[in-house]
């Protein structure tokens, strides 16, 4: 199996705000891992660091062997992770074609075509709607087509960040279910949910991030049947 | 017929502005900063030009791909020298940067060349004017050109930022920074490109803007820049249409002002334009409404 992503006790920093205190975990090829934990607690800020946006003051982010903590964010997609940010961020004027262009921005040429067929695959809805401005997408379309856009570069890791945000329960379960098929199909993945319950019903393993520190790991199973996780997490 | 000519005289004005504007759109809508310094990169065109043709004695047009080539490299050593350090710094510090490279542009002009004004010649000394309707109407090559030179820019610039890649990184960029780094986008990259094209088309506007006006100072810059940055609010801040809009508007609006109302508040009114516009419709005419990210 093989690790695919080890991160080393991260310390990030807002300023004089310390964010993220020592925070080390690690995913296996083909696993689903989730982190989960209150907001604020920082889920999104680890994601952040992974993908370059912020950097560690600490520590070490290995990719395949190889450490990226030091890599420009622009450079860290081609090397086979790709990060679904929260709230979507897709590039709302442009339409939904130019979107997956764009996530196929670093991607060799002889893949888009294949790896366009895949997204259109997984997600029917958005080959309806190629030339619609992205704005105009409901909101469940829209976390299809961001995931769509993660997918162009065809990534070894796919980083999710709060997929069922603001999602109507129905498509959420629709949205889960897209990531696990996505994962039988080969691609690891890495996901942050508030929606502790859905993220620990898929997970092969997941971690408690709380104030900024791992509090409790486990496999997916063991943390849903935790006191302590059914207390914060699961309403009881 | 009167009409007519104050008209061609604005939009010749006007598409001036306009080539200028889109400079100040395209750079605020990648980097979030007024490049204050914008007009003074059109005054050092319209002097590299000078030096090409005057002193140098070459053809008009080799002056103008010369300082095309000049102008393109000092936009993009601005942004990287003076702008770039200072990404994330907060817009106030940009600004005020912003504005210490125009005095600076400015002043090395005026060491250069100094304070006397430079007769400029003509990109079409020597061709005759075009006369219509039995000479009743007389259209320069400079107006002619000018106009056409800026709907040749914004069919050129449409299809750039639409249909290639570069182009649609640009505007990807435009939208959300982070998000185009998590595809692979080198922002600086995107960054720097729309400098050069700024850059590259202000030293378009400062020759044909010297054609039509010949007297080149340390100061040519100023006012005109001043009245595209107007252009492109006017239009809407960040829209590329919207800038040409704003640019063709403001100059009918400047020459129908001085022809019939008054030369010395015709600027007076074209402020007061702008102020209207603005009470009404905050974004500019074609400006999209931003919700602020926190």
């Amino acid at each position: 199996m093989g690790t695919v992503l080890t991160v080393k006790n991260i310390n990030v920093y807002y300023g004089a705000i310390h964010a993220i205190k020592g925070v080390s975990f690690d995913v296996d090829r083909g696993e689903i891992v989730t982190l989960i934990g209150a907001n604020g607690a920082g889920k999104s800020t680890t994601l952040h660091t992974v993908s370059g946006l912020l950097r560690s003051k600490t520590g070490d982010i290995e990719f395949l062997g190889e450490s990226i903590a030091h890599t420009a964010a622009h450079k860290i997609v081609s090397k086979g992770i790709s990060h679904v940010p929260e709230g979507r961020r897709i590039f709302q004027g442009l339409t939904v074609e130019e979107n997956l262009q764009m996530g196929a921005f670093v991607t060799k040429k002889d893949r888009i075509e294949p790896n366009l067929e895949y997204v259109y695959e997984q997600f029917p809805r958005l080959k309806e709607r190629t030339k619609q401005i992205a704005g105009t997408l409901s909101g469940g379309e829209q976390q299809m087509l961001a995931m769509g856009r993660a997918l162009m570069s065809d990534p070894e890791l796919l980083m999710l960040d709060e997929p069922s945000m603001g999602l109507a329960p129905i498509l959420v379960d629709q949205i889960f279910e897209i990531i696990q098929n996505l994962n039988k199909a080969g691609t690891t993945i890495l996901l942050v949910e508030q929606n502790a319950q859905m993220a620990l019903s898929v997970a092969d393993r997941a971690y408690v991030i709380e104030t900024g520190k791992i509090a409790l790991s486990g496999t997916g199973e063991e943390l849903a049947k935790s006191d302590e996780v059914r207390k914060a997490y699961l309403g009881g | 017929m009167n009409l007519l000519s104050n008209l061609i005289s604005g939009l010749s004005l006007g598409s001036v502005y306009a080539i200028i504007a889109l400079g100040y759109t395209m750079v605020y809508g990648i980097s979030k900063m007024l490049n204050f310094a914008h007009g003074d990169v059109i005054m050092i065109g319209g002097y590299i030009s000078f030096v090409m043709t005057v002193y140098l004695g070459m053809n008009g047009w080799v002056g103008l791909l010369i300082a095309i080539v000049t102008c393109t490299c000092l936009g993009v050593l601005i942004e990287r020298l003076a702008y770039r350090p200072l990404r994330g710094t907060g817009s106030l510090a940009v600004l005020i940067t912003a504005i210490g490279v125009s005095y600076f542009l400015q002043n090395v002009a005026l060491l250069i060349w100094g304070a006397n004004p430079k007769m400029f010649t003509s990109l079409f000394d020597g061709v005759k004017a075009l006369r219509l309707a039995g000479g009743k109407l007389v259209v320069s090559p400079e107006s002619l050109f000018t106009i056409a030179a800026n709907i040749i820019v914004m069919i050129v610039l449409t299809l750039f930022v639409n249909k290639t890649k570069a182009g649609k990184a640009m505007r990807a960029v435009s939208e959300d920074n982070g998000a185009a780094q998590l595809m692979g986008i080198n922002v600086n990259q995107s960054i720097s490109l729309t400098f050069a094209i700024g850059s590259g088309l202000a030293a378009v506007a400062g020759v044909l803007m010297c054609s039509a006006y010949p007297v080149l100072t340390p100061t040519t810059g100023s006012m005109p820049g001043i009245k595209a940055f107007t252009a492109a609010v006017f239009g809407g801040i960040g829209s590329i249409p919207g800038a040409m809009i704003g640019g063709l508007i403001l100059g009918i609006i400047e020459i129908f002002a001085r022809a019939y109302v008054s030369t010395e508040l015709a600027d007076a009114i074209v402020f007061a334009c702008l102020i209207i516009v603005l009470l009404v419709k905050p974004t500019g005419l074609l400006g999209k409404k931003v919700s602020e990210k926190v």
